[in-house]
């Protein structure tokens, strides 16, 4: 363990829990500004958290401690694979810790806390949401692996940190058509576990249309704060990774001083700035999908994973 | 204790234990009937431990079994099976001492379930094919004992009749398969076969392997010989059903590594690669109807099912790297199998005991009804819990390391496996992938929609708490998954030893199950322990961060759930598990081919108006649809053909055996 | 690329925010964010197509804080337009019970404040100050949306 990559890990920790929420209130900024409004700011979602914190919290009658306890879950969860993934450092000490599937495992468990306490209200709409989440996560699991996988082959190994570490090394590879396969499904995949268009509308009001929003009618004051600000640090997060599988260029390793760390975080940043606004600006253009067309295109995803993997296997070994 | 001691002692345990059930008086006989199959497993565990250990010498007792003698012996691998059956074993016996109790169970029975237990011990002991063959049947026969315990219901006599035709098929596959080899290899002991298998043609072995394969298969419920399972396990009694579906399913596993893998291999390639898909069809298959399943314990025994196919995943890989010479990837590959089939054998027995302790306290079984069970039930919830985290394959549950060593060892087959290795890997991993996908969504469902929220029965909103025995028994099995999810190094040592006894672990470096796993050769690393404790302090970041304003806000208070303004909700409102796995049921609408009923009634007298709406939606076991109800029609109808000449005239039954007679005698000369 | 030259060809249509009128008394812990629940008691529709105004791209309330929420439990004030009705008095009492403290009720239009229009009526109970506390009002049959969000930046102090 390097004092670099732990100080690295401290600090791309405090940045994505200080900077998640601002992602999410740039995103609104840029769609606000494409349908032609003056948008919020992009500081908005902090002054909702900050509120929310201070409001007072009401337990629904006859929920268990499921219902207290899924929000903690599900922002520890996020805080653990924030700490490990390779987003300023690739030499985090969480890094050997866990892995790939081991991240999306982490991701899996705090959206089945979620899950578990929409149903735990034991309202329609809680478990109208939970069943719909877990569907569209059970049929994301095969992309994500097998992209992962896709990833992983090169490298001969599926730590998140060397295989970025490795693609520094090898700019190349970033050019391969299985990386450009790879790199598409894993966008869908962000795309559907954060709940973004076209799988989930995270501005609707509409219940019925509802999949995450629905699980959390539930929730409020500081629950409601940790919720809200956990989905940012997973959306952050899971950008943040996207970016440096495919772009790694200026992210810090063991070897680096407190300039290598600083460069490191406003890599990042930019990285995730420039992925958000992206996100956001295609957005406009979608509309959500029918929720049974979602697993059409899920399987499109899982199809380019696997086209991914078998042409690195081509590729690197002709004949 | 040497190994004639400890299979002396394994057998007197056993019969003491069956008498003492049969003569105890009524009042004492839940104590100690679960006194007895404790006592038994306990036996187990310590014959396995010292198995494990080694240096156990072979038994030969020549008058026991007839024709071949009594032949048992017991190494590593052998010694792993029975530490696991042993451990459940102590743990359903613990748990029975309260669930007889209850009623379910009556004398006979009670009296079968410690032969029960001894057969599953004796199975991995034995060392020639007559032996294996005798407990093998032995132990089919018991449990078919056990799954009629509640006979007077006709799905159990049904379930009955399944598990009695199923098992005696897989029996015959197995039978014929051992006695093509023995015959062939001139010796029917097995240390004789192993030393001979490789002198055997190429025709000869596949279809030993193919035999038993088939026969183990339909043990541990591969599909399409999976259809007993769902119906048996789930009709015989929680503490049965646990035996049933965490210890006799591993002994189909057992039969295929100590036959197939062990005695008849290393084999050809299309071996691991026919064990493979057989698992992988088993996994997505039984996951799938887990997933959409609305009875508790038949979800349970689709997953049992599921779990058997990654299991089967796991040691076709294996095999098949052995056969492409990757032995050290090909050694995870077997770890996987074992770690998952002891990660496995925890959270299942843990699993149907739960369900069994809310059969016992509601007589429910259907999801649909459950509901509100949590502040009812507190322990039988929590324990219940525990083991759906184990049964969906996530980090902090105990059935991930298993998964996580599968993935690890598909990944890293890759680079050197040829073109074959390389589009099948990547299928696997989505096959597993899926698995965990949907195996998390049935889970949720169990737990989410059985456990939480609010009672959909008067039954459910009636149930109180199991006693303490029964509480016992699961807290056992909990603490088993606990250790097994972050500390899988506890099965080190054993696995050190087990390994090296098996074609794909022999020769090379081992998978180090430390606090931080690693592998040899390849550089993935993980640590479930300190995942826990990651997620422990993120959760405790967390909790912090809440607590910033936290004395300016207005106290908590309780109030009733958001009904959107119309009024109080009721129980009718909430999701139930059908509805719940209604959207899966749609994606996989052409596999799982629902029977769908929509019968819209209008009035007579206005034809826009609706009068009535009728929807009826009903799963059948598809496989067993298309596969089996053929053949059994078939069966019937040669049996109506057959019949005709069954006129009841003594001299036409004379006329048939002189002609059986002859031909017999034509044929022989 | 229809929508794209649209976008362009548009540009930002929000019309310029008018100075920033004086803060009410409404709680202070709600400044700059104020999540809010629409509930109908028994309007005439009218105030609702004003209310649908204040969110579009012209008046773009959301700048000042003010975002529309699903349930009660996430919102900070709810909106109630329109008289209350028999059959709504009891769900606009569960409503505002719902919300969690510290919370603000803004009676939106005449009707709202006074029955205005449809005092009188046999299903008419009362005003929304009869049933529930109301912390702030919206005078106007129907108050146009530059009327709705002066009331709103009062409380949000934005």
């Amino acid at each position: 363990m390097s004092a670099a990559g732990a100080a690295g890990m401290v600090l791309q920790v405090a940045a994505t829990a200080a900077g998640a929420p601002l992602v999410v209130g740039g995103m609104r900024q840029v769609r606000a500004r494409l349908e032609g409004r003056a948008g919020a700011g992009w500081a908005q979602p902090w002054r909702d958290l900050r509120k929310q914190l201070g409001k007072q919290r009401i337990d629904p009658a006859g929920t268990t401690v499921v219902f207290a306890a899924a929000p903690f879950l599900l922002a520890g969860t996020s805080l653990l694979i924030a700490a490990i993934v390779p987003a300023v450092t690739t030499a985090s000490p969480l890094d050997p810790v866990g892995d790939l599937f081991a991240v999306v495992g982490l991701l899996l468990v705090g959206t089945v806390a979620l899950t578990l306490a929409g149903i735990d209200t034991g309202t329609a709409f809680g478990g109208m949401g939970a069943s719909r989440e877990v569907t569209i996560a059970a049929l994301v699991e095969p992309t994500v692996l097998v992209a992962g996988f896709a990833l992983s082959v090169p490298v001969h190994s599926s730590n998140l940190g060397e295989i970025v570490a490795a693609t520094v090394g090898d700019p190349g590879r970033v050019a391969s058509p299985a990386a450009m396969l790879a790199f598409a499904a894993l966008a869908v995949v962000v795309v559907a576990e954060t709940g973004r268009l076209p799988v989930d509308n995270p501005a609707t009001h509409l219940e019925l249309t509802m999949v995450h929003e629905a699980m959390i009618l539930e929730y409020t004051g500081p629950r409601l704060a940790l919720i809200e600000w956990a989905a940012a640090v997973r959306l952050t997060v899971l950008l943040a990774l996207l970016a440096n599988l495919f772009v790694p260029w200026g992210v810090a390793d063991a070897g680096s001083g407190t300039v290598g760390l600083l460069v490191g975080l406003l890599a990042v940043a930019g990285k995730v700035l420039v992925f958000a606004v992206v996100l956001a600006g295609v957005e406009v253009f979608l509309a959500k999908l029918r929720l049974f067309r979602v697993p059409e295109l899920l399987a499109g995803s899982f199809l380019l994973g696997l086209l991914a993997v078998t042409t690195s296997y081509f590729l690197a070994a002709p004949g | 204790m040497s190994g004639p001691v400890l299979a002396a002692v394994l057998a007197a345990v056993t019969v003491l234990a069956c008498l003492a059930v049969l003569a105890a008086p009524s009042r004492a006989l839940p104590s100690v009937a679960g006194a007895g199959a404790g006592v038994v497993g306990a036996v187990g565990v310590v014959y396995g431990v010292a198995a494990i250990s080694g240096g156990l010498a072979p038994v030969s007792v020549g008058w026991l079994v007839p024709l071949a003698g009594l032949r048992l012996a017991a190494d590593a691998t052998s010694g792993l099976f029975m530490v696991v059956t042993g451990a459940v074993g102590v743990v359903v016996g613990i748990y029975t001492a309260g669930y007889a109790a209850h009623g379910h169970m009556g004398r006979t029975p009670l009296s079968v379930l410690p032969l029960f237990l001894a057969c599953m011990l004796g199975v991995p002991l034995a060392d020639s094919v007559t032996t294996f063959l005798f407990l093998w049947e032995l132990m089919a026969l018991s449990s078919l004992l056990l799954v009629l315990a509640e006979a007077r219901r006709r799905e159990v006599r049904d379930a009955g009749v399944w598990c009695a035709a199923m098992t005696h098929l897989g029996f015959v596959a197995v039978l014929v398969g051992l006695v093509v080899f023995a015959a062939a290899a001139g010796a029917e002991g097995f240390p004789e076969l192993s030393a001979s298998a490789a002198s055997l043609s190429p025709a000869t072995r596949s279809a030993v392997f193919l035999l038993t394969v088939a026969g183990f298969g339909s043990k541990a419920g591969l599909v399409p010989l999976h259809a007993w399972l769902p119906r048996a396990h789930p009709e015989a009694p929680g503490p049965v059903s646990a035996l049933m579906s965490a210890a006799m399913v591993n002994l189909g596993i057992y039969g295929i590594l100590r036959v197939d893998v062990t005695l008849l291999g290393p084999g050809p390639r299309w071996w691991g690669l026919a064990l493979l898909a057989a698992g992988a069809v088993t996994a997505v298959y039984g996951v799938l109807q887990a997933a959409v399943a609305t009875d508790l314990k038949r979800l349970l025994a689709y997953s049992t099912s599921e779990n058997m196919g990654l299991i089967c995943v796991a040691l076709g890989t294996a095999m098949l790297l052995t056969a492409s010479g990757i032995p050290a990837v090909a050694a995870v590959a077997m770890t996987a199998a074992l770690v998952h089939l002891v990660g496995h054998a925890a959270f299942k027995s843990l699993g149907f005991l739960a369900a069994g302790a809310v059969a016992a306290a509601t007589g429910l079984r259907d999801l649909d009804a459950f509901g509100g069970l949590a502040p009812r039930m507190p322990t039988t919830t929590a324990a219940f819990g525990i083991a759906a985290l184990g049964a969906s394959g996530l980090p902090l549950g105990c059935g991930f390391v298993g998964e996580w060593l599968l993935l690890q060892s598909l990944v890293h087959a890759l680079p050197a496996g040829g073109t074959m290795v390389a589009l099948v890997m990547p299928l696997t991993v989505g096959v597993v992938a899926l698995t965990t996908g949907l195996g998390t969504a049935a889970m949720v469902k169990a737990f989410g929609v059985g456990f939480l929220a609010r009672p959909r029965s008067a039954e459910a909103e009636r149930a109180s708490e199991v006693g303490r025995a029964m509480a016992v028994g699961m807290g056992l099995a909990a603490l088993a998954c606990g250790v097994l999810a972050v500390a899988p190094a506890v099965l080190a040592p054993a696995l050190s030893r087990v390994l090296p006894e098996l074609p794909a672990g022999a020769g090379t470096p081992q998978p180090r199950l430390g606090a931080l796993l690693r592998l040899p050769g390849v550089g993935g690393s993980m640590s479930p322990a300190l995942l826990a404790l990651g997620v422990a302090a993120g959760v405790l970041l967390a909790f912090g961060a809440t607590q910033w304003r936290a004395r300016r806000r207005p106290a908590p208070r309780t109030a009733e759930l958001w009904a959107c303004g119309g009024g109080a909700l009721t129980a009718r409102m909430q999701y139930t598990a059908t509805s719940f796995a209604e959207p899966l049921q749609r994606v996989f609408d052409g596999v799982l081919r629902p029977d769908v009923e929509l019968a819209v009634t209008h009035y007579s007298q206005a034809p826009y108006l609706v009068a009535k709406v009728t929807y009826r939606s009903r799963l059948r076991d598809t496989v067993e649809t298309s596969l089996y109800t053929p053949v059994i029609r078939a069966v019937a109808a040669a049996a109506r053909i057959a019949r005709r000449a069954h006129m009841g005239s003594i001299h036409a039954y004379l006329a048939y055996g002189a002609a059986g007679l002859i031909v017999a005698l034509l044929v022989a000369r | 690329m229809g929508l794209f030259a649209a976008i362009r060809r548009v540009g930002r249509i929000a019309e310029p925010a008018p100075p920033r009128p004086e803060s009410s008394a409404a709680p202070t812990l709600v400044r700059g964010s104020l999540q809010l629940r629409h509930v109908d008691a028994g309007s005439c529709n009218g105030c609702e197509i004003e209310l649908g105004g204040c969110f579009s791209p012209v008046y773009d309330a959301e700048r000042y804080g003010a975002r529309l929420v699903a349930s009660p439990r996430h919102a900070d004030g709810l909106l109630v337009t329109g008289v209350v009705t028999r059959n709504m008095a009891q769900a606009l009492r569960d409503t505002v019970e719902a919300t969690p403290q510290p919370r603000v009720v803004i009676a939106v239009g005449d009707c709202a404040r006074n029955c205005g229009e449809f005092a009188g009526g046999y299903g008419v109970l009362g005003p929304v100050s009869d049933v529930v506390a109301v912390d702030a009002e919206v005078p106007g049959c129907q108050p146009t949306p530059t009327e709705i969000i002066h009331v709103l930046r009062q409380v949000t102090g934005r």
